[in-house]
C-alpha cells in the first residue's frame, strides 16, 4: 500500500478536510431573516413598545393614577392625548405605564420559569432515580388549569406583582421541564458524553460543558413563547379582577375598567387591547424567527 | 456472472445509457457535484459503481431516477437514457409512471424505506395499485406470489405484518418486492446491504442475483465495497469526486487496474488471511472473567422480560497485544466494551486491570480507575463535541486528572502529531475536520491520559477504505510505540484479519470461538465462525496481489 500513514491531507480546499464553508454565523442569519416585511413590522412594534415602556415617565404626560372627578371622559386633547377614564385618569398615560407592567410580568416570568425549569430539567434528566417523582410532579402540576391557580393564590395572598408572576410562572415551567429533559435524554447517549464518562469528567463539567448548552437553542424559543403568553395571561387575570390590584395600570385592568363604558367610550377598551394584541403578534412572529434560525429541523415543518 | 449472460449482454442494447452526466448545486451551478459520468448498463448485466464517500455515485444514481433534492442538486447537462428516452427532459408524471413499472430502486436503510404504520402487504399492494388495473383478489395474489419470490417464510403472515416486526433482512426482502413487482428493466440498488449483517448480506446478493437472471433485469449496483464487487458485478465504474476514473470489465478492474487510484482503491482492501504473528509474552493487562450483562426490561403490568447481552465472557489481554471481538449485530460485542470501559455497569463476573477489579466498583473508587482504560467510538461525528475546540477535549481528560492547562496543551500538541495532525489545529473546531482526521483526534484524546488498554468500539467502520487502512496502520504504529492494548471491536473480519494479534467470536451474547487471528480465521473450530468466514464477500480475491485467492495456491503449489 502506497498511502502515507502519518501525512493526512490537511490543506485548505482539500474537499474532505473543509467539507464545508464554516456555518453561517447568526447574526448573518437574523439579519437575512429581517429582511422579510412582516418580521421587519413585528421587531419595529416590539421596540416601539419597549421604548414607551422604559422612557414612560418621559413621554407620559400626566400621572397616571391621578383622579380627576372633573374631568371624566373627557375626548382627545391637548392634555389627554387619549382623552380620560371614568375617574378622570389619563388613558394615554395609563397605556404607557401598562406595558410597563406587561414587560416585567413577560420578562420575568419568562426567566423565572427558564432558569427553574433548566435546573428541574436537568436534574430529571440526568439523575434517573429523580425522573420518575420529579415528572409526576410536573404531571399533577400541569393538571391545574393556569387560570384556576392563579386566582386560588391571589385570593389566599392579595394580588401584588410578585403573586401574578408566581402565578403565571408555576404553570409554565412543566413545559419548559419537559423540553430540557428531553434534550438531555437525547444528549447523554451521545458518544461524546460517553467519552468525557471514561475521561473521567465531573459531574458538573459533564452537565455544563456537554449537555446543558444543547438546551440553549431550545430554551430561546420557548422563552419567547412564554414571554407572550405571560403578557396575555397577565391581562387575563387583571380583566377578571385576580391579578394586578386597579391601581397599578396594566392593559387587562384598564380593560375591565372601560369594558362597562363601551357603547359610550370604546376607545377606553380599545386602545390597551390594540396595544396589547400588537405586542402578542410582534413577540410570537420574532418567536417564529428565532426557532427557523436556531432549530432548523422543527421549521421545516 | 456467467460468459454467456456477458456475451448476450453485449448484444442487445443498453437498458440504460448515461451520457456526460452533470450535477450542479442548484445556487451555484458552476460547482459540479458530478461531471462527464457516462456509461452503459445492459439487460440481465450488472454494472457496479464503486467510490468513496462523497464521489458522486449515489447522486449519480438519484438523477437516474429523478430524485435529486429539487431546491439542492439540479442536472446541468448530459442525457440519461433509460430504453432510448431521456429521463432528465421527461415530465413528472412520465417520470412518475417510469419509475415502478421501467425502473425501480431499493436503499441502503430498509426501516426508512418503509412506512412504519402500514403492513408490508399494503405497501407492495399499493404500487399495483397505482400502476395496474388488477382486482384486489389478483393484487393480493401477486404480492403473495412475490413474498414467495423473495423467499419470506409463510407469505401470508408476512403479508400482515408491520415492518418493524421483521428483521432487517426481511425488511430488505419486501423492498425488493416493491422494487420489482412490476418487473421493470433496471433496477438501481444504492448500497442495499451496507447496513446489513455479513451473512444476511450473502443472502440478500443471491437474492436479487436470482431475481434477475429469471426477468433479465439491467442492475446497477452503488457500493463503496470491493467484497460486493467481486462477488456480483459484470462491469465496474469507478467514481472519485464526482467523475468517472475507470470503466471496465470485473477481472479488469480487479487484476489489472488501469489508474492509479483504483489501483490503491483495490490494494487498500484488506486480506481475509493475517499476517502470522509472534505469539505475545507480555504481561496481562486486562483480565475478564465469568462477565454476565443482562438488562431487564421492566413493565408496568406482567412479568419482566430479561435480556442477556452478555453471557459468561472470559478474556485476557497482554500488554500491546491487539484482540477482536467479532461478531454481527446484536452478538453483545459492544455490551461488552462499554463494560469494561464501565460505562455500564456489568451485572456480575470480574474485570480486573493490572489485577485491581473494576466491575462493581463506583463514584470515587472508580475514577483513578477510569484512566486506565479509554475508548474510541464508531461516529467520528458525534464523538466530539461540536462546541468544544479540539484541543479543548483531548485535555479535558488531563485536566480532570489535575494536569495544568498550559502543559495539558503542550502534551496535546504532542499527541496530535503522534496520530499525524498538525499541532496548531487544536485551536479548530470538530466541523473543520474530515471523519478520518476526527478519528485520529478522538485517539489522541484517548492517549491522552496513557490508558493501559484502548477500546475501539468499531472504530473504522465509518470510514472509507483509504482513510480505515490510515487508521488501522496509525494503531498499530501506536501499540508498538506505547504499548497500550487494543480490545478491537469490529464487525468486519477484513479489518480484524489486518490487525488482530487474536481473536474472539461472538452470537447472541455468548463466546463462540477465540484464539490467535491466524487460526481462528484460516482454521476455525466452530460453524458459526466458518458460516462467517463463508459470508465475507469477495473472499475468493486476493485484492492486495490483483489476483484470485486460486490462481496464488495454485502458483504456490
Amino acid at each position: 500500500m502506497n498511502i502515507d500513514p502519518v501525512r493526512p491531507a490537511l490543506q485548505a480546499g482539500d474537499p474532505a478536510g473543509m467539507p464545508m464553508p464554516a456555518a453561517q454565523t447568526l447574526a448573518t442569519q437574523l439579519g437575512q431573516a429581517l429582511k422579510s416585511p412582516p418580521v421587519l413590522v413585528a421587531s419595529v412594534i416590539f421596540s416601539v413598545v419597549v421604548l414607551l415602556s422604559v422612557l414612560a415617565p418621559v413621554l407620559g404626560t400626566m400621572d397616571p393614577i391621578a383622579i380627576d372627578p372633573a374631568r371624566r371622559f373627557a375626548g382627545v386633547s391637548a392634555e389627554h392625548w387619549l382623552g380620560t377614564d371614568a375617574f378622570g385618569r389619563d388613558t394615554y398615560s395609563r397605556v404607557l405605564y401598562g406595558a410597563r407592567v406587561s414587560l416585567i410580568v413577560g420578562l420575568g416570568a419568562m426567566l423565572a420559569s427558564v432558569l427553574l425549569g433548566l435546573v428541574i430539567g436537568v436534574i430529571a434528566g440526568y439523575f434517573r432515580a429523580a425522573d420518575a417523582i420529579v415528572m409526576r410532579v410536573m404531571d399533577g402540576i400541569m393538571a391545574i388549569p393556569c387560570i384556576l391557580l392563579a386566582i386560588a393564590l391571589v385570593s389566599l395572598t392579595g394580588g401584588t406583582l410578585v403573586t401574578v408572576l408566581v402565578a403565571i410562572t408555576v404553570p409554565e415551567i412543566p413545559r419548559v421541564v419537559r423540553l430540557v429533559r428531553g434534550v438531555i435524554l437525547n444528549v447523554r447517549s451521545e458518544p461524546y458524553v460517553e467519552a468525557a464518562v471514561s475521561l473521567g469528567s465531573p459531574l458538573h463539567r459533564l452537565l455544563l460543558r456537554h449537555m446543558v448548552p444543547n438546551t440553549v437553542a431550545p430554551l430561546i424559543v420557548q422563552g419567547t413563547f412564554i414571554f407572550a403568553s405571560a403578557i396575555l395571561t397577565e391581562a387575563t387575570l387583571s380583566f377578571l379582577g385576580a391579578g394586578l390590584p386597579t391601581e397599578i395600570p396594566s392593559w387587562g385592568n384598564m380593560m375591565a375598567d372601560g369594558r362597562m363604558y363601551f357603547q359610550l367610550k370604546p376607545g377606553l377598551v380599545l386602545y390597551p387591547g390594540v396595544v396589547l394584541a400588537l405586542t402578542l403578534l410582534s413577540v410570537n412572529v420574532l418567536g417564529d424567527v428565532l426557532r427557523d434560525v436556531l432549530d432548523p429541523k422543527m421549521a421545516r415543518r | 456472472m456467467s460468459e454467456t449472460s456477458m456475451q448476450s449482454g453485449a448484444a442487445a442494447q443498453p437498458v440504460l445509457r448515461i451520457e456526460d452526466l452533470s450535477v450542479g448545486l442548484a445556487g451555484q451551478p458552476a460547482r459540479s457535484v458530478v461531471r462527464g459520468v457516462s456509461f452503459d448498463v445492459r439487460p440481465g448485466e450488472t454494472v457496479c459503481v464503486v467510490g468513496e464517500s462523497g464521489s458522486g455515485k449515489s447522486v449519480t444514481a438519484f438523477s437516474v431516477m429523478g430524485l435529486l433534492p429539487p431546491d439542492g442538486l439540479r442536472c446541468t447537462g448530459g442525457r440519461v437514457l433509460l430504453d432510448g428516452e431521456d429521463v432528465l427532459r421527461a415530465s413528472p408524471e412520465r417520470l412518475r409512471e417510469l419509475r415502478a413499472t421501467r425502473m425501480a430502486m431499493i436503499f441502503q436503510e430498509p426501516m426508512t424505506a418503509l412506512n412504519p404504520v402500514e403492513t408490508v402487504g399494503r405497501q407492495i399492494d399499493e404500487v399495483l395499485c397505482i400502476h395496474r388495473d388488477y382486482d384486489k383478489r389478483e393484487r393480493r395474489r401477486r404480492v403473495l406470489e412475490m413474498l414467495a419470490a423473495v423467499h419470506l417464510p409463510e407469505p401470508e403472515r408476512i403479508y400482515d405484518c408491520y415492518p418493524h416486526q421483521l428483521s432487517g433482512g426481511q425488511r430488505q426482502r419486501v423492498v425488493i418486492c416493491i422494487a420489482l413487482i412490476l418487473e421493470p428493466r433496471l433496477l438501481i440498488a444504492d448500497e442495499p446491504t451496507t447496513a446489513l449483517d455479513v451473512t444476511t448480506q450473502k443472502q440478500i446478493l443471491a437474492l436479487i442475483r436470482e431475481l434477475q437472471e429469471k426477468h433479465n433485469t439491467a442492475v446497477l449496483f452503488i457500493t463503496h465495497d470491493f467484497g460486493v464487487v467481486a462477488e456480483i458485478a459484470d462491469r465496474v465504474v469507478v467514481m472519485n469526486r464526482g467523475q468517472v476514473v475507470e470503466v471496465g470489465a470485473r477481472r479488469q478492474i480487479l487484476a489489472a487496474p488501469a489508474q492509479d487510484y483504483t489501483r490503491m482503491l483495490v490494494s487498500a482492501v484488506p486480506s481475509l488471511v493475517p499476517e502470522p504473528r509472534a505469539p505475545n509474552q507480555e504481561g496481562v493487562v486486562l483480565e475478564v472473567a465469568g462477565l454476565h450483562k443482562t438488562y431487564a426490561e421492566r413493565r408496568l403490568f406482567g412479568r419482566s422480560r430479561v435480556v442477556a447481552a452478555a453471557v459468561d465472557i472470559g478474556l485476557t489481554l497482554r500488554r500491546g497485544e491487539i484482540l477482536g471481538i467479532v461478531g454481527e449485530s446484536g452478538s453483545g460485542k459492544s455490551t461488552v466494551a462499554r463494560c469494561i470501559v464501565r460505562l455500564q455497569e456489568p451485572s456480575s463476573g470480574s474485570i480486573r486491570v493490572h489485577g485491581d477489579e473494576i466491575a462493581g466498583v463506583g463514584g470515587r473508587r472508580l475514577r483513578p480507575l477510569r484512566q486506565r482504560v479509554q475508548i474510541v467510538f464508531q461516529d467520528p461525528y458525534r464523538s466530539l463535541n461540536p462546541r468544544v475546540k479540539v484541543g479543548e477535549s483531548i485535555i479535558e481528560g488531563l485536566v480532570n486528572y489535575g494536569m495544568p492547562r498550559t502543559q495539558a496543551l503542550d502534551r496535546a500538541g504532542t499527541l496530535m502529531e503522534l496520530v499525524g495532525l498538525d499541532a496548531g489545529v487544536l485551536q479548530r473546531y470538530p466541523h473543520q475536520f474530515s471523519g478520518g482526521q476526527r478519528q485520529r483526534i478522538c485517539i489522541a484524546r484517548a492517549l491522552a491520559l496513557e490508558p493501559d488498554i484502548l477500546v475501539a468500539d468499531e472504530a473504522v467502520s465509518a470510514l472509507d477504505v483509504s482513510v480505515q487502512a490510515q487508521v488501522l496502520s496509525l494503531l498499530d504504529d501506536i501499540r508498538a510505540r506505547t504499548g497500550v492494548a487494543v480490545l478491537f471491536i469490529t464487525h468486519d473480519l477484513r479489518v480484524a484479519a489486518q490487525i488482530c494479534d487474536s481473536i474472539m467470536v461472538m452470537q447472541h451474547g455468548r463466546m463462540v470461538e477465540s484464539g490467535p487471528a491466524v487460526q481462528v480465521l484460516t482454521a476455525p473450530q466452530q460453524p458459526y465462525t466458518q458460516a462467517l468466514l463463508d459470508a465475507a464477500p469477495g473472499r475468493g480475491w486476493d485484492f492486495r496481489h490483483f489476483r484470485p485467492v486460486a490462481d496464488a495456491a495454485a502458483g504456490l503449489s
